[in-house]
């Protein structure tokens, strides 16, 4: 399970890990058996077919997927289980549903105080103002609930909220896949900007191989929940890729063939 | 193509009034779709969803749409009752909603989802409307139908669920289909076969596609003419093909923001807003 991926020093270490869900009594085998490591200050991709088991790695980092085999390690610790406030301090997930992730009765201030006041920040007020500023949200959203505002202002919501904690590491699913370009160019310099800034780690799931591009340095494609391949970034300008997977990936990438 | 268009939409306008002020989402928008697919286009929160939402006249209070004219192959659509409406919605136009989760039922399994649906428009056994509902699953590249039958919608993957209900909403082979974002949680390989299945449905059927998308590359390839929408007005409508020459200035700031395989990695450029141009 050790070798050069896995040196001592990887912010994030995967190694062999494997997440089975139970669906009424038949098991569903989600991961199975994925390694991957990411460097401190790394930004590193995951992308691949629909149902492969990208968010559910992502989701079994954070403690909320059924691991039954492998480990996973931060900083070359193993993590507290259940995950404790400390966790969520250094490591914010940004979920792929955007609906679903935002409680409908809370209005968009209290999504952001919230976490503000878990982990006990001071000049709260300055910090919503500046999150909502820095994800491209007027003011005048503060107070609005979340049914109140389009797909992708509810996508931006969930980034500040991450983002408002200050973490090391950012796990982003599909974080601009809801959003149009010119929002979505405005969100990618500003993770990009921020982790310049606050020294952090992202590990990101896009479906979109121009996103992964721009964004991430090294990558992982996956199927059918293993490993097909990684793949440094110019491997995708270069074509320079083995599998016949990522292969039809890249083709699919340039558009619909009528 | 029919020389009377499908669907024709005059200045329509959607509003919220709320304690906060009055928010106009949709502000004068016309445009007309025939048996062809029909791009929108533009920036977030600038009234796609609310536009498609309105030709069902499915946007809820405080929200309000009026239009001029609203006209589904000569049934004028604002005259209609409440009953008559829901008859139209579930059988000759359907809408695959941005949120996976709005449409699918949260504590009832897919398969007795389709089945339900299959059995509402068809008289059908229930073991012939469970083949229906596998084949239908396999059609939108699910991997394992079998067991997506008898998953619950949160046991599914956010791709899954979005093909899922595509799936659904073909059922009643609906003569207009507003899809919006239907494939934005899908990879690249399985969007195109789910576009596939669009292509032929408008191109054998006759169906007429609204589909809404940022995905700028997909529409261009994909669509015959595009609307691009800017703060609640159609600003740009160009063929397909042509969206790399449009010449709205907005239009042309969002083909200049996309990533490209292969770039250099600097900040991508971002548009300068003007208010000025809806
Ligand atoms: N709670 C659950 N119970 C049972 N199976 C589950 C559960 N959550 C996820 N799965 C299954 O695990 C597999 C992987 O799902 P996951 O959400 O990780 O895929 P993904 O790669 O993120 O796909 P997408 O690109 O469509 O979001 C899928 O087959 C899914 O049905
Ligand atoms: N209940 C509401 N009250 C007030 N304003 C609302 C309400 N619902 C939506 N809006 C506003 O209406 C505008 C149009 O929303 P719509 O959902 O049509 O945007 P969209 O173009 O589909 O955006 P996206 O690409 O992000 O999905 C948005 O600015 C949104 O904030
Ligand atoms: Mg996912
Ligand atoms: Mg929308």
């Amino acid at each position: 399970m050790s070798g050069p991926q896995s040196a001592g020093n990887a912010k994030i270490a995967v190694s062999d890990l494997s997440v089975t869900f139970t669906q009424g009594r038949r098991p569903v085998r989600a991961v199975k058996g994925v390694s991957f490591s990411v460097k401190p200050l790394e930004s590193f991709g995951l992308v691949g077919e629909s149902g492969s088991g990208k968010s559910t790695v992502l989701r079994a980092i954070c403690g909320l997927a059924p691991v039954s085999g492998g480990e996973i390690r931060i900083d070359g610790a193993a993590m507290a289980e259940p995950r404790d406030k400390a966790f969520a301090r250094r490591v914010q997930m940004v979920f792929q549903d955007p609906y679903g992730s935002l409680h409908p009765r809370h209005t968009i201030d209290r999504v952001l105080s919230e976490p503000l006041a878990i982990h006990r920040f001071s000049d709260r007020e300055d910090r919503i103002v500046q999150a909502l500023k820095d994800v491209g949200l007027d003011a005048r959203f503060r107070f609005r609930l979340p049914h109140q505002l389009s797909g992708g202002q509810r996508q931006r919501v969930a980034i500040a909220r991450a983002l408002i904690v200050e973490p090391e590491i950012l796990l982003l699913d599909e974080p601009t896949s809801a959003l149009d370009a010119s929002i979505q160019a405005e969100v990618l310099n500003l993770l990009t900007r921020l982790r310049e800034e606050r020294n952090l780690t992202f590990v990101m799931v896009s479906h979109d191989l121009a996103v992964i591009d721009h964004m991430c340095e090294r990558l992982l494609v996956m199927r059918g929940g293993e490993a097909v391949e990684a793949l440094e970034r110019s491997a995708l300008a270069d074509h320079a890729v083995s599998s016949d997977y990522t292969r039809t990936l890249l083709t699919a990438s340039e558009g619909y063939v009528r | 193509m029919t020389d009377e268009p499908l669907l024709e939409v005059e200045n329509l306008r959607v509003r919220f009034e709320t304690s906060r002020g009055v928010t106009e989402a949709v502000r004068g928008v016309s445009f007309q779709v025939g048996r062809e697919r029909v791009g929108i286009v533009g920036e977030s929160g600038s009234g796609k969803s609310m536009t498609g939402r309105s030709i069902l006249r499915l946007i809820r209070p405080p929200g309000v749409a009026t239009a001029d004219r609203l006209m589904f192959s000569g049934i004028d659509l604002q005259a209609l009752s409440e009953r008559r409406m829901r008859a139209m919605r579930g059988r000759r136009i359907a809408m695959v909603m941005q949120d996976p989760k709005y449409s699918l039922n949260p504590v009832m399994r897919i398969g007795s989802q389709l089945v339900e649906a299959l059995k509402v428009h068809e008289r059908i056994s229930k073991s012939k409307a469970r083949e229906r509902a596998l084949q239908m699953l396999a059609d939108v590249q699910i991997r394992d139908p079998e067991r997506v039958l008898s998953a619950y919608p949160h046991e599914l993957s956010g791709g899954m669920g979005q093909r899922v209900m595509i799936a659904m909403m073909l059922i009643p082979s609906p003569d207009l289909l507003i899809a919006d974002e239907p494939t934005s949680a899908l990879d690249v390989t399985v969007q195109l076969e789910v576009l596939r299945i669009l292509d032929g449905l408008v191109k054998d059927r006759g169906m007429g596609l609204i589909f809404i998308s940022h995905d700028l590359r997909l529409v261009s390839t994909f669509c015959d003419r595009v609307l691009v929408m800017y703060l609640g007005k159609i600003v740009e409508e160009i063929d397909a093909s042509r969206l790399q020459d449009a010449e709205h200035p907005y239009t042309r700031g969002l083909l200049e923001c996309l990533p490209a395989i292969g770039g250099s990695h600097e900040p991508l450029k971002v548009l300068k807003r003007d208010e000025a141009w809806a």
